[in-house]
């Protein structure tokens, strides 16, 4: 698997993940000074031959337990939660809006288009670069959580609500997001890519999305056994007859960097494993291994999908 | 051996042969009970080890992705349910009676009930994974998830064996608080307790406070997966937060629950080894009672993420914060102790330096991840995992495993090693931060928890590596602990008596332990009496305190007041019987029939359970003494019969009741939160309960309460036939409250699938009826006692704690009728 991509709360990528890493760095190194006096301490106490007289300890106790711990705290929990406002608040109106719903186990991804319509997309974002992006969450099945570690913090996707959430990317780049809530057998691999560009990439990526499949005639025999194979009851290709709204929307399905919610890179050689090999790549899933295809069914069909630009 | 001597050893002689499984006594359950609870502990660990395995390197398949699904969720379960809350209420059994000169607790045959319920539900939730059948939801079972998306028996498994071993906990705090207030040696009044003591009391409460939301959350979910009632399906106006909330409010408590015992532990261990009373007594008491208070208001942290607003995040944040003072104080009174004296080194400290130094490091990530903005990022990560580990392993299993060094010797007669204690020791110490601390950086680096495996070049493999390889060192320390435990130690000398020279009243068992316990019971005058009152130790032997004989051959202990420990009572217990272990195995049957849907076998196991109970409390209970009053020693004579607030029978039936009213309230708490969080609640074109059957099922609770007011007051007359139809009425009036009350929903034709309205409603009636129909068994109990001769005129136990009950009933059903039935008006 080629990873050139992070999915490291620590090599930020966004304005969220930038300041939590900086609250994170300060609270370990606190902790440590903390630790350190405290077992230093302990270790004197019990090495120490001479008995401390019991008034000192008093003092001790007082200090060490209670005053120094209740300022200490004071002064994080203002630090700490003065940056929540911050990361609470919507992105401002106009600002991109995108929705994903979480599903066992991939992501179904729709832009608000500001007409009011809906581009539909799945297992990969597109965001552009110094943005904020305001994102609405919910679930189809059981409860997911929606992850970018190198944007931000997590937010969970609960069934009969919707939340939201806002990330602000300032550096381009790919990056791994995760469901974060388990939720079942292929909870490892309910995976995506965020793919952070400049304006003009992102429009123009935005626009391909929204627009039908090309078709052309070598695409033809492999969309006949796309639609004749039963791929359609599930999937969607726009410009086609396939309509299904189960799994994952197919249209440009070839322009994508992963397959199976983010597990295998988009390679001919995956995509043909993912048809035939489907549940020893990712277990649980609720696609069916099409393993009766031959060997020339499947060049046909992962030329096809991967035509769908 | 005198005469007197000899009929006391005869009385609390442990039988022998098939029978010693009869025994109820504190030293055997409390044995049996911690040997069951360390086992656990070693199947949870080698859970853990599998896991390591599998996530040793990226994409192994070691194991499946059920495979490992089921071994974490077994891993969490086993050492939340079967290790740490067991083997705390274990330990307790064993040593609280020790630690305040009593010969036993005050109700053996409960605690032999608790033990046999553990055993049995343990085994059956650990044996499922072995078939392929065990719970995959994760040890906090996340509807929908388990609700609409787990077929098979795997869930039902979880929430019915684990309610089970719930129940038998309550028991236990229920047994462990009642032992705790009113079985402690005359003078010891409550500020001369030892501090074990002190944290097993506010443990014992919170199990009683935190277990029953839990219970309630489990009745919940088991309704709607086995009828489908809707309470946590969105689609059906349910919400599956609501499960979250009744889980962490039993959660966060849960982890003080198991880790306050273990400091116990350390409040016990520190003084004897600094040679020096502790330091700031007070200070940890309150601490103590500071902290349990805290730790109900903190489970929000662990729903930072589930996107609730701002203010509500704050205030949690904040409380999270809180509880770190009180948790200091208590360390920073250990390390004033261990200042003050001279410390005598010993591998006992060295496990107690190492709980401290590794708890410390899981409180301050704890400081960390309860600010608000940190936990978005290190929530359901390996940070987590780590985070968690240095404070259940430092604050929990090191603690215990000083604490076996400790009282082993006190046990068996014979000491651990100290040079395998060192080993042990230095194979834990470096395998635990082997293992778990590098899962702090590969949280921070993205790996997110409770996953079967992870792609290969994200930064994760070699942590992970590194991670495995600690885990089987640390695995190699209870390697060698556990040999120390087992060796055979025939050729060794037996150890000296109170070999740490410690100064509380455990110390007095002699070398080899006699099963009463103490020969006779003290007075009192300190908290380490060892140390400070003269010729303790022989006045104790020579029998000069009280209860030193067993003139008529029963078990006996004494019962002081609350807080002034004056003697009030000489409590006859019960001796070896066989009934709570039948109890348990059928209360067992119940549950586990009903896991797999066998209804019939499970009515048949009910009844059996039914039965059994009854016998236990028919032969067992409130018994018309030979004599009144009997004369205990040193001149004090005391009554062998007493009712009401000053009988131990009552303040278990009491607190009993208010674990129950807890159950209750968590299930009225599910109303009211569909109604805040849902503008559809009630629906608007649904039909509700009526507001006339309800009210008349209140009235006719009024009455039947009322009714057992005038029957306690009427069984004070010699002649019974009054009381017999007071009772008797009261009995219809029952029966009318809980037809009134299924009138309501039924005659509305409320269909408790259809939405999570119907479902509350008749959730709550469904709780009422079948505590009613207890009621109505106690009430035919009292009358049968009554006519029995069991019960008398002067001997009233029964009916004052039957009344007792019935306070509660009235509430519950008064609750539940106005709530269905005038709630809908208002809102």
């Amino acid at each position: 698997m080629n990873i050139s991509a992070s999915q490291s709360a620590l090599d930020f990528a966004g304005k969220g993940a930038e300041r939590i890493a900086e609250l994170f760095y300060w609270m370990t190194g606190g902790a440590i000074v903390i630790w350190i006096v405290v077992i230093g301490l302990a270790v004197y106490a019990v090495m120490s031959r001479r008995a401390h007289p019991v008034r000192m300890t008093h003092w001790l106790v007082i200090g060490g337990g209670a005053v120094i711990p209740t300022i200490t705290l004071t002064a994080l929990l203002s630090y700490g939660l003065a940056m929540l406002p911050e990361l609470q608040e919507p992105a401002p109106k106009g600002s991109t809006t995108i929705e994903v719903a979480g599903v066992r186990w991939w992501w179904r991804v729709n832009y608000l288009d500001p007409s009011g319509g809906r581009i539909v997309t799945a297992n990969e974002i597109y965001l552009p670069v110094d943005q904020p992006v305001e994102f609405k969450l919910t679930s189809e099945d059981v409860i997911h959580s929606f992850w970018i570690p190198s944007l931000g913090g997590k937010i969970d996707m609960v069934p009969g609500r919707t939340n939201r959430l806002k990330l602000h990317p300032t550096r381009e780049g790919v990056f791994h997001g995760v469901c974060a809530e388990f939720c079942g057998e292929a909870h490892a691999q309910m995976r995506f890519r965020v793919v952070v560009t400049d304006q003009n990439a992102f429009d123009e990526w935005l626009e391909t999305q929204s627009q039908a499949s090309k078709s052309s005639s070598e695409m033809a025999e492999g969309e006949a056994m796309f639609l004749s194979r039963g791929c359609s009851a599930c999937h969607t290709i726009r410009g086609t007859s396939a309509d299904g709204m189960v799994g994952p929307d197919l249209t440009h399905f070839g322009s994508r960097l992963s397959i199976a919610a983010g597990v295998l890179d988009n390679t001919p050689q995956n995509l043909a494993r993912w048809l035939v090999d489907t549940h020893g790549v990712k277990p649980g899933v609720e696609m069916p291994a099409f393993e009766s295809l031959s060997g020339e069914e499947v060049d046909t069909l992962v030329r096809y999908l991967g035509a769908l630009q | 051996m005198n005469e007197s001597a000899e009929r006391l050893l005869k009385a609390w002689r442990t039988p022998k042969g098939w029978r010693y499984w009869s025994a109820v006594n504190n030293s055997k359950i409390g044995l049996w009970y911690t040997i069951t609870a360390f086992g656990f502990l070693l199947f949870g660990g080698l859970l853990a080890l599998v896991m390591r395995i599998q996530l040793a390197f990226p994409e192994n398949d070691f194991l499946t992705a059920d495979q490992y699904n089921q071994v974490f969720t077994m891993h969490g379960s086993v050492m939340m349910f079967l290790f740490a809350v067991p083997i705390l209420e274990a330990i307790s059994i064993l040593l609280l009676p020790e630690m305040m000169g009593a010969r036993d607790l005050p109700f053996p045959r409960l605690s032999a009930y608790g033990f046999w319920a553990f055993l049995i539900g343990g085994v059956f939730v650990c044996g499922s994974l072995f078939f392929g059948a065990g719970p995959r939801g994760g040890w906090f079972m996340y509807p929908p998830m388990t609700t609409q998306y787990q077929t098979g028996v795997g869930a039902d498994i979880w929430l019915l064996g684990l309610s089970f071993i719930e129940i038998a906990s309550i028991a236990a705090a229920v047994e462990l608080i009642v032992g705790v207030l009113k079985c402690r040696p005359p003078g010891m009044r409550l500020n001369l307790i030892p501090l074990y003591a002190w944290y097993i009391l506010v443990v014992a409460v919170m199990i009683l406070f935190a277990f029953p939301p839990l219970i309630a959350g489990d009745l919940l979910m088991e309704l709607e997966r086995a009828l489908d009632w809707p309470f946590f399906d969105a689609s059906r106006g349910g919400d599956p937060m609501l499960w979250q909330h009744l889980f962490w409010i039993f959660g966060h408590p849960e982890v003080y629950i198991v880790f306050l015992p273990s400091i116990a532990l350390v409040a016990m261990i520190v003084p004897t080894f600094a040679r020096t009373p502790m330091v700031g007594y007070g200070w940890i008491v309150l601490a103590a009672v500071g902290t349990g208070f805290l730790s109900f208001g903190l489970w929000v942290h662990h729903m930072f993420t589930t996107g609730l607003p701002g203010i509500t995040i704050g205030i949690f944040s904040a409380a999270s914060q809180a509880v770190a003072i009180p948790t200091g104080i208590q360390i920073f009174c250990f390390i004033a102790t261990l200042l003050v004296g001279r410390v005598t080194r010993s591998v006992c400290l060295l496990f107690v330096l190492a709980g401290l130094a590794t708890f410390i490091i899981g409180g301050l990530t704890g400081v960390m991840v309860a600010i608000a903005p940190f936990d978005y990022q290190a929530h359901d990560t390996y940070f987590i995992v780590g985070h968690l580990h240095y404070v259940l392993v430092g604050g929990t299993i090191f603690p215990i495993v000083a604490g076996f060094y400790y009282f082993y010797p006190l046990i068996t007669g014979k000491q651990l090693s100290e040079r395998l204690g060192t080993i042990a020791f230095w194979l834990m110490m470096i395998g635990f931060n082997v293992s778990f601390f590098p899962m702090h950086i590969t949280g921070m680096i993205g790996m997110p928890r409770r996953v079967y495996t992870y792609p290969a070049g994200m930064g994760f493999d070699n942590l992970n590596l590194i991670s495995s390889v600690g885990a089987f060192v640390l695995a190699g320390g209870f390697v060698v602990f556990l040999w120390d435990l087992l060796r055979p130690k025939g050729g060794q000398p037996t150890a000296p008596r109170n070999v740490w020279n410690a100064g509380t009243l455990e110390w007095l068992a002699e070398v080899p332990d006699q099963p009463w316990g103490v020969r006779s019971i003290p007075i009192v005058e300190s908290r380490y009496p060892l140390w400070d009152q003269e010729n303790f130790v022989r006045d104790v032997d020579e029998g000069n305190f009280y209860l030193p004989d067993a003139e008529e051959g029963l078990r006996e202990t004494l019962v002081t007041s609350t807080v002034e420990a004056t003697p009030i009572q000489c409590l006859r217990v019960p001796g070896p019987t066989f009934l709570p272990m039948w109890a348990a195995a059928f209360t067992g049957g119940v549950f586990i029939f009903g896991t797999f849907h066998w209804y019939i076998m499970a009515g048949v196991s009910g009844v059996l359970a039914f039965f059994t109970i009854l016998a236990w409390l028919w032969t067992g209970t409130a018994i018309i003494p030979e004599k009144t009053e009997k004369n205990v020693g040193l001149g004090l004579t005391l009554p062998t019969y007493v009712s009401g607030p000053a009988a131990v029978g009552w303040w278990a039936m009491f607190i009993t009741m208010l674990g129950d009213m807890t159950a209750f309230m968590s299930l009225v708490f599910g109303y009211f939160f569909y109604w805040t969080v849902h503008e559809d609640f009630p629906p608007k074109d649904v039909e509700g309960p009526g507001v006339l059957w309800p009210l008349v099922s209140v009235f006719c609770a009024l009455a039947a309460w009322g009714l057992m007011l005038l029957s306690r007051k009427l069984n004070s007359r010699k002649n019974g036939s009054l009381f017999y139809v007071s009772t008797l009425t009261s009995v219809l009036m029952t029966f009318a409250a809980a037809g009134a009350l299924i009138a309501g929903p039924w005659l509305h034709n409320m269909d408790p699938t259809e939405h999570v309205y119907q479902a509350s409603v008749c959730v709550l009636v469904l709780w009422t009826v079948i505590h009613l129909a207890l009621g109505a068994v106690m009430q035919l109990y009292a009358v049968a006692r009554r006519a029995a001769g069991k019960m008398t005129h002067r001997f009233n136990a029964d009916i004052v704690n039957v009344t007792l009950y019935w306070h509660f009933m009235m509430l519950t059903a008064g609750i539940t009728g106005l709530t269905i039935a005038l709630f809908p008006l208002v809102s």
